[in-house]
């Protein structure tokens, strides 16, 4: 028994870190707003080129063929960054959906390109109809009932929708049936479509304990400074109590979302409930922390040139993506109580 | 990461399963009163006679020199046997480890085998009338007595759970009524049989009797009975203080295991509501579902978070100031759970004891009651938000 990253999974998070630091800062998550496609491509490639984005990708395909575990502390750094750009999609869930179920030539029109960067895919699975990032992606892994199809994206019909997080760019995507090359149909296509799901989930958890820890951080740092009275707003018992709950439910979020990312390592039977309970509760912690950040923060954070709206549209966003809080505990409730 | 545990580790595990299901009494009454106390004491000469009462101590004061790891297992399967809480929990789980950490070898051969062997029984002196969460302000003195070698208390406890059964009580004394608040407190152990000591039991709010005042009016402790340095209590008690909010006190396997009770109960309600019993008619209550659901999963997060800190604590990084956290959720995960399943018994939550239409013989509105207990023993929880935002966090005291 041991509940722990390894010293390895740890080193290569903070060399994540440490790019983000320097490459991703606040100024560059404003500029995801603002400019046309809303995205660095320089940012992306340097992430490739440390093996980021071609984490799960196999091996023989010129990946990484890593695990959700191994994954799972970078999405947390890319969460804390608030970093624009659909790694959930293409490394956490595209490049594993297609290296399990597609056929060789699928494969290895698309996974390479994955691994080197050069390719950005994203997906759009039954509940998850807004597809982020379709405008640059060139893959679109998207599911029709049973069926699990790949498209290009220059033969996709986009319909721009408006996140409340603005360096979220959403559109609905629609096709003709001749252009989908099918990935896995049938009962396969099912479980297939459920566990891109769950893996979907677990990353959105991963993202929003990190976009969270971040919001606590900045907001420690806040209510330290800032004086009110005569003395740091930190040293009032109600603040003092906010922020200890952000970080009590913040501590007992992480390590389910961690065992959930172990159960889809090691394809064990509790994956959906384990999914399901590290999304309700890791989305309940950050839309917690969310409103404590704000609240502690008072009005500089009700203003959109102070940075910290950009982390709070961003947990509002991925709570409401990948199945919300609500119909996660129901999921639970349905594999504990219905049998 | 892995989360399975080595071929040796189940070995142990179906050990303690087989004995734990052939030996747990059921049914019986609260060790918190009179007669149940004996009878629990009973039950834990049992455990130590088969050598389960304190497992992971050296087998030299009686236990099997269990890691933690095995320690976490055995709690699970105490719990899941559904085996009652300890009455000796005080003297086990609080004073043991601070003689390990401070004891001399006379002290730890004098008082950890009558420990383990619940002849000995140990309840705790903290909270005073004017000091309860502020620890620091206790008044009760011991002064020098050089002639007779030792030191004579005076002054008053309260709050002390079993105080009114047990034997011996530990707890903290003013030994220099000069020093600063936090120093000048000597950590004694007091015999209650010892001359001068009055113990008057208090009822408390779910009906049991263990409460107890306890008065000490020019009560003799000799030397050997000061545990750690003379006016240097405040240190060895907050290494006391620590593990009772940390993990050896509220091992996650009593909450998993009432979270599979909520669970349960859910579908008894559920399967009498299907057949038009009026009174079941709250399960189903889809917002209940979701409570049912969120119970389980934060008994979930306990646990796993459990095992967090004891890989933690096995590689060398102990929880410090984070086990206010652990004392903050479990304490209100035990509420809700009780909350919820109250909500679940609807007309029925109000019955306890043998009354002829009580549930579980009442046991949840006892449960709950108990439940409520814990946010404020061991430090209130307002403290421990307090110690959370400071220590953890950082935020400045003053």
């Amino acid at each position: 028994m041991r509940f722990a990253f390894t010293d390895d999974q740890l080193l290569f998070r903070d060399a994540v870190a440490d790019l983000l630091a320097k490459e991703c800062p606040p100024d560059v998550v404003r500029g995801a707003w603002d400019d046309e496609t809303g995205r660095r491509p320089e940012l992306w490639a340097a992430l490739a080129e440390m093996g980021v984005v071609g984490l799960t990708v196999p091996e023989a395909h010129g990946g990484f063929g890593l695990s959700e575990l191994d994954l799972l502390p970078i999405l947390t750094e890319t969460g804390r960054f608030a970093f624009p750009g659909p790694l959930l999609e293409t490394t956490a869930v595209a490049a594993p959906l297609l290296a399990e179920n597609a056929s060789a030539d699928i494969a290895q029109r698309w996974l390479p390109g994955i691994a080197s960067g050069e390719v950005v895919a994203t997906v759009a699975l039954a509940g998850q109809p807004f597809v982020p990032d379709a405008q640059l992606a060139h893959v679109l892994i998207a599911q029709r009932d049973d069926r699990l199809v790949a498209v290009a994206t220059d033969r996709l019909r986009l319909t721009p929708e408006t996140s409340v997080d603005g360096a979220r760019r959403l559109s609905r995507a629609d096709w003709d049936v001749a252009d989908e090359a099918l990935i896995i149909d049938g009962e396969p296509g099912w479980r297939a479509a459920n566990r891109a799901f769950d893996r979907g989930a677990v990353a959105a958890s991963a993202q929003l304990l990190g976009l969270a820890e971040h919001l606590l951080a900045v907001t420690v740092e806040y209510v330290a400074a800032r004086k009110q009275f005569g003395v740091p707003i930190g040293t009032f018992q109600a603040v003092k109590h906010h922020l200890a709950d952000c970080e009590l439910k913040l501590s007992f979020a992480r390590p389910l979302v961690a065992r959930a990312a172990y159960s889809l390592a090691h394809d064990l039977p509790t994956i959906e409930r384990d999914t399901s309970a590290a999304k309700a509760m890791a989305s309940d912690a950050a839309a917690f922390v969310a409103r404590q950040a704000l609240q502690c923060h008072g009005a500089i954070a009700y203003t959109v040139e102070y940075d910290v709206h950009m982390w709070l549209k961003r947990i509002w966003a991925l709570t409401a993506a990948w199945g919300d809080a609500a119909w996660h505990r129901r999921r639970v409730a349905h594999l504990l109580l219905d049998d | 990461m892995d989360l399975n545990f080595t071929d040796a580790e189940e070995a142990f595990r179906a050990e303690a399963r087989a004995w734990l299901e052939a030996n747990v009494p059921h049914g019986l009454p609260s060790g918190d009163t009179r007669e149940g106390f004996d009878l629990h004491v009973e039950w834990e000469k049992k455990l130590f006679d088969a050598r389960w009462s304190v497992v992971s101590w050296p087998e030299e004061y009686g236990g099997r020199g269990a890691t933690l790891w095995e320690w976490l297992i055995f709690e699970e399967e105490y719990y899941r046997a559904g085996a009652p809480q300890r009455v000796t929990q005080n003297g086990i789980f609080l004073l043991a480890p601070t003689i390990f950490e401070f004891g001399t070898d006379a002290q730890k051969s004098r008082f950890l085998p009558a420990m383990a062997a619940a002849d000995d029984l140990w309840c705790q002196g903290w909270s005073e009338p004017d000091a309860g969460s502020d620890l620091a302000g206790i008044k009760s003195r011991a002064v020098r007595d050089d002639a007779a070698g030792g030191w004579r208390i005076s002054g008053q406890k309260t709050w002390t759970t079993r105080g009114a059964f047990c034997n011996w009580l530990f707890g903290l004394f003013r030994t220099d009524p000069e020093a600063e608040r936090h120093k000048g407190m000597t950590y004694l152990m007091v015999p209650l049989d010892a001359d001068g000591v009055t113990v008057r039991g208090v009822g408390r709010l779910d009906g049991d009797e263990g409460f107890a005042e306890v008065f000490f009016d020019d009560v003799f402790v000799a030397d050997d009975l000061v545990l750690g340095e003379v006016d240097q209590g405040w240190g060895v008690a907050m290494a006391t203080t620590s593990s009772e909010r940390g993990l050896t006190l509220r091992s996650p396997g009593r909450f998993c295991a009432a979270a599979d009770r909520l669970v349960d109960l859910w579908k008894r309600r559920s399967a009498l509501a299907a057949s038009g019993d009026p009174a079941a008619v709250a399960a189903g209550d889809p917002a209940l579902r979701e409570d049912v659901a969120q119970s389980w999963i934060d008994a979930e997060a306990y646990r796993l978070a459990t095992l967090a800190d004891v890989t933690g604590i096995v590689e060398g990084r102990p929880q410090g100031a984070r086990s206010s956290l652990t004392k903050i959720f479990w304490s209100e995960l035990d509420v809700r759970l009780h909350e919820t399943a109250l909500a679940l018994l609807g007309p029925s939550a109000e019955l306890v004891d043998d009354s002829p239409s009580a549930v579980d013989g009442g046991a949840w509105m006892k449960g709950y009651q108990f439940s409520l207990s814990g946010p404020i023993y061991a430090g209130t929880n307002e403290i421990q938000r307090n110690v959370v935002a400071e220590r953890v966090l950082g935020l400045p005291r003053k």
